[in-house]
């Protein structure tokens, strides 16, 4: 981040140009405006922002957009002077307000002066609102994110749909900051706390969007109407105040003890949230508290100019590239998976059958039931296991419904529709059977042999294996192409991904009729081959086994632990490895060694810890104070240390040679593929893309295979590339 | 039920009637959500009527499909926020749709049955054009139960024409320019703008808002009239001037029973006090009014000079010129139409019955004087409708100065 400091200059006498030439097919987002007669013979010229398409292709904010909006601006404002107009509002078409800057062309920005210009071009455009020479309003009909909500703060008044479903600044969802005007306007407008809330926290809480009702809530809508006369309330509305029949109150907005006291103690307590939830690696959330921060005071013009300088950084940098190529698979690739058959291949499922009734089949059986609202039948070895499964199943359906999640209708329907067994029979008129039983080779052959006897021909049948081959699996069945492997990550309910595992000998049927039910599952599935760890487990794997093989030959926890630190990952090795449990992780550097003994470490010590228990010490809210004494003499003895910047080059070259072995073995199609699986499977972070992205920019792609994943590389304008792969920018 | 309960028409509005078709301004609206905001705007006009109370709305549309269609009464109720515990359902009687909705919710609250009642109607003339969809029966022409003009209102009015050689095209289109003259008139004075709800409407050019009727054309000359063309006849009578127009429009009146009214503190715009319905020959539909006009007054035991303030619908001038003659009234009586009418309002066909009453029940406020008043249509295939409404403001002291 540059820290010079940022001067405010006139918008008017900047030459916005250079971003007008990267815009040549953008949709152009029209300012159509319309006089609306008021009371008193005054007039509302009411401008709508659409850019002619429906609702699927939201309003954008492109260069050429605000620079028509600007224009327009300037004449409202010459009619404003001649006393032709009181009052100006902004509105949008049905169901959207504005989606934002058109971030399809961040990509194409050339440099950092150029990706200055769009934040200044912003502010110039936008900043009209507050300089008519009448009150201006915005009306936010619908969708409002990022700069379509920075339209809205740009105003002097704003009122709210009732109905709207999305407002949001998410701009540090994406590796960028509200830079055109929101991260000044918002806290002088609803108080540093609620500010905080809407441009950092909820953006890294899944990218959480505010309603109609929040919005008003936090005072970021002066008043909220319902949906069916929304714009003809809104425009009454504004005719009172206009008149000044109304006055408008913000409870909200800071006042001055709040700027002495609250403000700065405020933010610090949002730091040291983000620094323990994401680490510091991620540049946008640190830029925007730096600008909530200095919001405190001072004039608009700095403050705008202050956001000018974060976002030319921003968009020059790595990260954003990163974050954009991230949001784009998880948003499009995701929903499109690559090597996905004819979705009408797929059979149709009018009842699932789930083998075990652990916590795993549970789990899987209350997914089904709640996605796909057919029977679904569980079973086990006796009465008691079975009894126990469904009564946990019954058990999160009655939460769901104290939640207010489901109706109680919807609750008894749910209910109804799960059984238990003991009889295989019962089996016999389902449609898909998926097993979640011990993960041993033997025991999976043997069920689904079991089992077979009693399905129907036609049944699909899926195994959540992590680590064993699926096609094995299948060794002891009669019809092995029924056969998918459909493996979900821990916890069932929450992670987004499934990795679909096509067998040899799976047919196009099965397979297909596995991707249609992910997606119904509203799962993002992605397939791969039948290679031992699939995708996630098989980098994850090679990620720890690197982690462990360090601490075995002598390295100390410490160190390890932070020798990654710049990838900038939700966890450390060792916290991911309590999380999934270290007797589940030692099995899978076990599978991994076994399948690939030259480049996977297994790890003894890792077999002791799980026997021990634990690596990390923890206070009694489980924060993480230390490393246990018990397992640091566990792992003594080691003669060979590394250092921190050895463990991360090992790590980077085994991941660049590892994933670079996986596409040519085809696991995958495309390193994207492993990307999303990492994103959606492992939650690593969209600022590093994934993996892949991150492996170029580093150099490890080029000093082990001598290329690059991604031509051009993702990265920023700004960054110095390597020489050898420069992306070349017209 | 021993006694009849009284049943009072608390209030009315409308949205601005628009000018059907692509460069109307309501092309882009839907026909259901011109009906919901006008029956929302009623409910913010009253705001001490609960929601709850509401027993029924009855909702008129003549082309009952697509966005006209679903049980209108019942899905504006919905779209419109009413509780989920208030019915509702649609009505079809072509021009007098709303005004049948006025008398079956009437008839209702007069039963007994109901307190409370919204009736309405709503036609989108651009988005359902007349006779679109239709699928008459064969018979009709085979067995010669109509003449070929019947399903054509155009025609129907020319035959009227035919039928009274003295009803000549001149003194259809002076009619025709004094309606206009008229509205012209009640606009400047303000007297039509406070009984409309208004739309915000989208184009291509944006979003505006409307808040006054389209097709009123208040530079109309006779001369201009009288130029225009014929279209239902080489050398007729009958033009785009001396008719209504094609519309696009939504209406909504509140009726309550005299207890509720009352109970609620709700003010009485007009009382009702009898209606009839009657049809004639389906090829001189627009004489309808006559017979369902004697019928109602006999119901009520009343004569036409005890009618004070007429609301007539201007489908065609022919066709009130027909009515004002067959009970002796001049062309250009005072009591009728005050305000001006459909010729140059417009006509979207269901929800014009509301419109009637709504400027019926301002003249009420404005005439202490006069104690009866009525409101009446001529229908298609053949009928006419009748509702007699009594001036809650009547004043003998004003009658006798």
């Amino acid at each position: 981040m540059t820290s010079t400091t940022s001067t405010p200059i006139d918008y008017a006498t900047v030459d916005f140009s250079p971003l007008v030439v990267v815009s040549g097919d953008e949709v152009v987002t029209h300012s159509l405006v319309r006089d609306v007669p008021l009371s008193g013979g005054r007039t509302l010229a009411l401008l709508t922002l659409d850019n002619g398409r429906d609702h699927t292709r939201p309003n954008t904010l492109g260069p050429v957009t605000l620079l028509e909006f600007s224009a327009v601006m300037d004449e409202l404002t010459a009619r404003a002077g001649r006393g032709e107009i009181h009052g100006v509002a902004v509105t949008g078409k049905p169901f959207i307000l504005a989606a934002g800057a058109d971030l399809s062309k961040v990509s194409e920005i050339p440099s950092r002066e150029v990706g200055k210009l769009l934040a200044q071009l912003g502010h110039f455009s936008l900043g009209k609102l507050s300089t008519l020479g009448v009150p201006s309003f915005v009306f936010i009909n619908g969708l409002a994110l990022g700069g379509g909500l920075e339209v809205a703060l740009n105003a002097d008044y704003r009122t709210v749909d009732e109905s709207v479903p999305a407002i949001a600044l998410p701009e540090v969802f994406l590796g960028l900051i509200p830079g055109w005007g929101g991260s000044y306007l918002l806290p002088n407008l609803v108080g540093i706390e609620n500010a905080l809330k809407v441009i950092v926290e909820n953006p890294l809480k899944n990218n959480r969007t505010l309603t109609g009702p929040d919005a008003l809530k936090l005072g970021i809508a002066d008043t909220m109407f319902r949906s069916v006369t929304f714009l003809e309330d809104s425009i009454r509305w504004a005719d009172g105040v206009i008149a000044g029949n109304v006055t408008v109150s913000r409870p909200n907005a800071p006042g001055k003890i709040e700027r002495l006291v609250k403000w700065d103690a405020a933010i610090g307590i949002a730091r040291k949230m983000l620094e323990s939830r994401i680490g510091t690696v991620a540049a946008s959330p640190y830029a925007a508290l730096d600008l909530i921060k200095a919001a405190k005071s001072g004039t608009k013009a700095e403050a705008f100019a202050r956001e000018d300088d974060a976002l030319a950084d921003l968009i020059s940098g790595d990260q954003l590239p990163a974050s954009i190529y991230s949001f784009n698979l998880v948003q499009k690739r995701a929903k499109r998976p690559a090597g996905a058959p004819d979705k009408a291949l797929a059979r149709p499922i009018g009842k699932v059958g789930v083998i075990g009734a652990g916590l795993m089949a549970s789990q899987f059986a209350l997914l089904f039931v709640r996605r796909l609202k057919v029977p679904v039948v569980i079973t086990d070895l006796d009465q008691a296991r079975v009894d126990k499964g469904v009564a946990y199943i019954h058990g999160e359906i009655q939460t769901l419904q104290d939640k207010g999640r489901i109706s109680s209708d919807e609750a008894n329907r749910l209910r109804a529709l799960v059984t238990g067994t003991t009889d295989k029979a019962d089996f016999a008129d389902a449609d898909w059977v998926i097993e979640a039983v011990f993960e041993e080779l033997g025991v999976k052959q043997d069920v689904f042999a079991e089992i077979e006897k009693h399905i129907s021909p036609t049944a699909v049948l899926a195994t959540n294996t992590s680590s064993l081959s699926v096609e094995q699996i299948g060794a002891k069945l009669a019809h092995p192409e029924r056969l998918v492997g459909f493996h979900f990550f821990n916890p069932v309910a929450v992670m987004p991904l499934i990795e679909v595992v096509n067998t040899p000998t799976t047919d196009e049927a099965t397979l297909s009729t596995a991707m249609v039910i992910a997606a119904k599952l509203r799962k993002n599935a992605v397939i791969t081959r039948d290679t031992p760890g699939f995708v996630v487990n098989r980098v994850l794997a090679k990620l720890l086994g690197e982690a462990m093989h360090a601490v075995d030959t002598g390295t100390p926890f410490e160190v390890v632990n932070g020798a990654l630190a710049s990838f900038g990952l939700p966890m450390t090795p060792f916290e991911l490895l309590e999380l999934v449990g270290l007797k589940v992780g030692a099995h899978v550097l076990d599978t991994h060694h076994a399948a690939f003994p030259d480049r996977f470490f297994e790890s003894t010590n890792l077999h002791r810890l799980a026997e021990h228990g634990k690596i990390l010490d923890r206070n009694s809210s489980g924060k993480i104070t230390g490393f246990d004494k018990g397992a640091v003499k566990i792992v003594a003895g080691g003669t060979t240390p590394i250092t921190a910047e050895q463990i991360l080059r090992r790590v980077e070259d085994g991941l660049a040679d590892e994933i670079k072995r996986m596409l040519d073995d085809d696991v995958v199609h495309a390193p994207e593929d492993i990307d999303l699986c990492m994103l959606l499977g492992a939650g690593w972070p969209f600022q590093m893309g994934g993996i892949t992205p991150y492996l170029d920019r580093v150099g490890a792609s080029e000093r082990v295979f001598g290329g690059t994943f991604h031509t051009p590389m993702v990265r920023g304008v700004g960054s110095a590339a390597p020489a050898s792969s420069t992306p070349v920018l017209s | 039920m021993a006694e009849r309960t009284e049943v009072v028409f608390v209030d009315g509005v409308r949205t601005p009637f628009g000018r059907a078709g692509e460069k109307g301004m309501y092309w882009n609206t839907r026909a259901d959500d011109l009906v919901v905001k006008a029956i929302t705007g009623l409910m913010e006009r009253n705001p001490s009527v609960p929601g709850e109370r509401i027993d029924d709305v009855a909702i008129a549309a003549t082309t009952q499909a697509g966005d006209q269609g679903l049980t209108l009464g019942r899905t504006a109720a919905l779209l419109a926020g009413l509780p989920v515990t208030v019915p509702g359902f649609a009505i079809d009687r072509m021009c007098a749709g709303a005004m049948t909705s006025v008398t079956t919710m009437g008839a209702a609250i007069g039963f007994g049955a109901y307190d409370l009642a919204i009736a309405g109607g709503v036609e989108h003339m651009g988005r359902h054009p007349m006779g679109a969809g239709v699928d008459p029966n064969p018979r009709f022409l085979s067995e010669r139960l109509v003449s070929e003009d019947a399903l054509n209102m155009g025609a129907t009015a020319e035959r009227i024409h035919d039928r009274f050689p003295e009803y000549t095209k001149d003194r259809s289109d002076r009619y025709a320019l004094r309606s206009q003259q008229k509205v012209a008139a009640a606009y400047e004075a303000g007297k039509i703008q406070p009984d409309l709800v208004s739309i915000a409407t989208r184009s291509a050019a944006g979003w505006g808002l409307a808040t006054r009727d389209e097709a009123p054309r208040p530079e109309t000359t006779l001369e201009g009239l009288a130029g225009l063309k014929t279209p239902f006849r080489p050398h007729g009578r009958i033009t785009a001037g001396n008719a209504s127009g094609l519309n696009d429009g939504a209406t909504a009146c509140l009726l309550a029973s005299g207890g509720a009214a009352k109970e609620l503190g709700l003010s009485v715009k007009m009382k009702l006090v009898s209606f009839a319905f009657a049809g004639v020959e389906p090829e001189v539909m627009g004489l309808g009014p006559v017979p369902s006009t004697e019928k109602a007054l006999r119901k009520a035991g009343l004569s036409i000079t005890d009618i004070g303030l007429f609301e007539l619908n201007e489908a065609f001038a022919v066709q009130v010129i027909s009515f004002l003659d067959h009970f002796g009234i001049d062309d250009d009586d005072p009591r009728v139409n005050e305000y001006g009418g459909a010729i140059a309002i417009g006509h979207p066909l269901a929800s014009s019955g509301v419109r009637l009453m709504n400027q019926l029940a301002s003249q009420f406020a404005e005439h202490p004087e006069v104690r009866y008043g009525l409101t009446a249509m001529c229908i298609g295939l053949g009928q006419g409708g009748t509702v007699i409404w009594e001036n809650p403001h009547f004043n003998k002291k004003a009658a006798k100065r």
